[in-house]
């Protein structure tokens, strides 16, 4: 399943190694703030009355 | 139904909730499907060998770190001509977004120029002009943490994107001004021309573009919520304060 490489191996899987890691740094990062931001306006707004 | 509407921050966010799901699953589809053909099922190349399996990822990062610009620059545009608050806050959501497709495009680049030039970095007019396009990415976001006042913060932010637009462009079209560097011209659109990208890597490399427009878009409008709500908090945090 594998593709082979050859001597390439290196170049192409930390290409995909670092994309990955930091596209999935990013989602996990902005929907973390999403939900933490969100409760704690929920939570304001309950004690405004709101 | 005018386009106008979505700068009222409750029209915005219940259009985003309605596009988001839409939006990541789409998004994750054409990734998932883009990168696993890529990666999976293209031959190598005849000169570069495997190392051409890196263009459906640098490709993608380096046009969305370009267009991500061009984005914040029309949204600043519209904040600092019609003072609309939600595209000022939509440009400050892609900063990040955009600061980390340049930082790929960048890295992936010198993963693929070492064994293809023979060296990580070159001081190439495209190379260059990407680096100064990350360094600009790096003081938006900056710019904005440092700027107490949102809406002084989100002049000055507009401000550096309009000159920083010079150097977005600039890296789009670097290797066209100067025909001096190492990094090749666009084979994208080079359909029919001389020397154009091979069909086995044209289909997979669409769909990969697609995945990180998608992505780049659902981002957009999650970290944009986002940012409407910090705003929203800190009038109700500042309202308890004084009571």
């Amino acid at each position: 399943m594998m593709p082979e490489l050859g001597k390439y191996a290196g170049a192409v899987l930390s290409s995909y190694g670092v994309t990955l890691g930091l596209l999935a740094g990013l989602v996990a990062l902005s929907v973390w703030r999403y939900g933490r931001v969100k409760r704690a306006l929920t939570e304001a707004e309950k004690r405004a009355g709101r | 139904m005018s386009l106008w509407e979505y700068a009222n921050p409750k029209k915005f966010m219940e259009t985003a909730a309605r596009l988001l799901p839409v939006l990541a699953v789409l998004a994750a589809g054409a990734l998932v499907t883009g990168l696993v053909w890529g990666f999976f099922f293209t031959p190598d190349d005849y000169k570069q060998g495997a190392t051409v399996k890196i263009l459906f990822i640098h490709v993608p990062a380096a046009m969305m770190a370009v267009n991500a610009w061009g984005m914040m620059l029309v949204a600043s545009l519209i904040w600092l001509i019609r003072r609309h608050h939600v595209s000022a806050l939509a440009a400050k959501a892609a900063a990040p977004i955009g600061m980390t497709f340049t930082l790929i495009a960048l890295i992936t680049g010198a993963f693929w120029g070492q064994p293809m030039w023979g060296t990580w970095w070159e001081w190439d007019p495209r190379l260059t002009s990407f680096l100064i396009l990350f360094l600009f990415y790096l003081g938006y976001v900056a710019l904005w943490e440092a700027v107490e006042n949102p809406d002084t913060a989100a002049d000055l932010t507009g401000l550096l994107c309009i000159v920083g637009s010079v150097f977005a462009g600039l890296s789009r079209y670097a290797v066209k001004f100067w025909n001096q560097g190492l990094h090749q011209d666009s084979t994208i659109m080079k359909v029919g021309e001389k020397d154009p990208l091979d069909v086995a890597y044209y289909v997979p490399l669409l769909i990969c573009i697609a995945g990180f427009v998608l992505l780049f878009v659902a981002l957009v409008l999650l970290r944009t919520v986002t940012e409407i709500r910090v705003r929203r908090l800190a009038v109700l945090q500042a309202r308890e304060r004084l009571a």
